[in-house]
């Protein structure tokens, strides 16, 4: 049994908020500077060139990326060897992002009803998910979400006699509706399996995987490589004004599901798809 | 070719403006996002009043970070316009000449626009950092209790932004991704 005291789960995702708000993390920085000597569009160049510009500035000044700096969605891998003392872990994780939302001078965009909506002024609750694991490590994922970008997520109850086809026409045609939207270029994750709310984690998941790395399951490969080819040919480009720059990245992931389903949930991320990572 | 523009926007200057022109603009704009939009136009129903002067005025859908000690503002990028389309008809036969933001526009919107002569501007979605250096000078001048969504009076210097759809209706989401489409 190893003892973790919850101020240190605290202090982590205070740290991390701030990080993942200022500072784009190198894969998506690096998948934009790719982009930029394949954009065709002269405009999406200058488009992209004003995005690693802005991540610059955003580092210098340790400044927010984006102005919307997110719901603050939170993953933890909690090693079933763990006790924590000294509080509810939950209690822990919302006054970290409390902590790292005031003193990084990000903004609080979050309201304490869908309907009656008046904000909470310190940006939580978090969305917390946690797992169990073996061992004695706890794994912290800290993503913010923008919404511009969530607000064009979809999720499909499909029929299995629709397969894989059927699924990869969905998930390019979700991009097409989000158009210019999503700021693109965007970050795609898909979730396919499970039941209604275990497709949408996976897509969610499939968001914190790097840019650039690819699915072991050889179909999904696959899959993931004409999703990637199609979304940008689909013209919208960067900020939607043309180009072949449409997505940087499209992440599937997969899990067993029922005789009688196929869910397919895709998840839509910005240019400014953030994710930090720690272990405690 | 870019084209320098001055606040508040004048019908005859709005009307010039073409989609695909690549502006910057200074002087005074608006910040306003969903809750403004809705409490001012409750306001102006119950008052027939607005907290700025609506006339000839540019509209920047956003609602930025707070700022850091000695600075003018934090993050300020555009916010998804759409969600603006229910109120901006109003605005516009009020006398708003321009909108700032980013993504698609309804034809209600479009139709408003060419009615009076207003033109909508794309501002780099989640270029909040950028963006932020071009605005010198930042005040809240309404419904401070909105936070984040308080309307803010913005001095801007340079201001970069295209012209998405102008006073013809001429729509750049619309004429350009299809040259690139494959
Ligand atoms: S979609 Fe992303 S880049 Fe665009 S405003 Fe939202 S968080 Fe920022």
């Amino acid at each position: 049994m190893r003892e973790i005291s919850v101020d240190l789960v605290r202090d982590a995702i205070k740290t991390m908020c701030i990080e993942a708000n200022c500072i784009l993390s190198d894969d998506v920085y690096q998948a934009i500077e790719k982009a930029k000597t394949t954009e065709s569009s002269a405009v999406g160049r200058e488009l992209l060139c004003q995005l690693t510009k802005n991540a610059d500035i955003a580092k210098r000044d340790y400044m927010p990326i984006c102005q919307d700096t997110g719901m603050a969605i939170i993953f933890l891998e909690i090693g079933q060897d763990v006790h924590f003392y000294g509080g509810y872990l939950e209690d822990a994780v919302n006054e970290g992002v409390r902590l790292g939302y005031e003193e990084g001078y990000l903004r609080k965009s979050i309201v304490k009803d869908p309907f009656i909506r008046v904000n909470t002024g310190d940006n939580t609750p978090a969305v917390i998910h946690t797992q169990i694991v073996p061992g004695d490590k706890v794994d912290i994922t800290v993503a913010p979400k923008g919404f511009g970008s969530e607000n064009m997520s979809r999720i499909f109850m499909m029929k299995p006699s629709d397969g894989i086809e059927g699924a990869k026409d969905a998930i390019v045609q979700a991009v097409k509706e989000a158009g210019p939207n999503p700021c693109p270029p965007m970050v795609v994750g898909v979730g396919c399996g499970g039941s209604f709310e275990k497709c949408a984690l996976l897509a969610k998941k499939a968001l914190l995987r790097p840019i650039g790395s690819v699915s072991p399951i050889p179909h999904i490969y696959e899959m993931e490589k004409e999703l990637l080819e199609r979304m940008n040919k689909t013209g919208i480009g960067p900020q939607g004004l043309g180009g072949n720059t449409t997505v940087l990245g499209v992440h599937v992931e997969s899990f067993p599901t029922h005789i009688a389903g196929m869910p397919i949930a895709v998840n839509i991320s910005c240019h400014v798809t953030r994710h930090t990572h720690t272990i405690l | 070719m870019k084209v320098k523009i001055e606040t508040p926007l004048v019908l005859e200057q709005a009307k010039k403006l073409r989609a695909g022109d690549i502006v910057e603009i200074t002087g005074t704009i608006y910040t306003a996002r969903d809750a403004a939009h809705k409490r001012m136009l409750t306001e102006y129903e119950e008052t027939g009043k607005l907290p700025f002067d609506i006339k000839n005025a540019v509209i920047y859908y956003a609602g930025p970070a707070p700022e850091k000690p000695g600075m003018v503002i934090g993050s300020a990028g555009p916010t998804t316009s759409y969600r603006m389309d229910a109120y901006a008809p109003k605005l516009i036969e009020l006398g708003q000449t321009g909108m700032i933001g980013k993504g698609a526009r309804n034809q209600q919107v479009v139709d408003t626009m060419k009615k009076y002569g207003a033109v909508y501007f794309g501002a780099t979605g989640g270029a909040g950092a950028l963006l932020a250096n071009h605005i010198k000078k930042s005040e809240v001048i309404a419904y401070e209790d909105l936070g984040a969504e308080a309307i803010r009076k913005l001095y801007v210097k340079d201001f970069p932004a295209i012209v998405i759809i102008d006073s013809l209706g001429n729509n750049l989401y619309e004429t350009e991704p299809p040259k690139y489409r494959q």
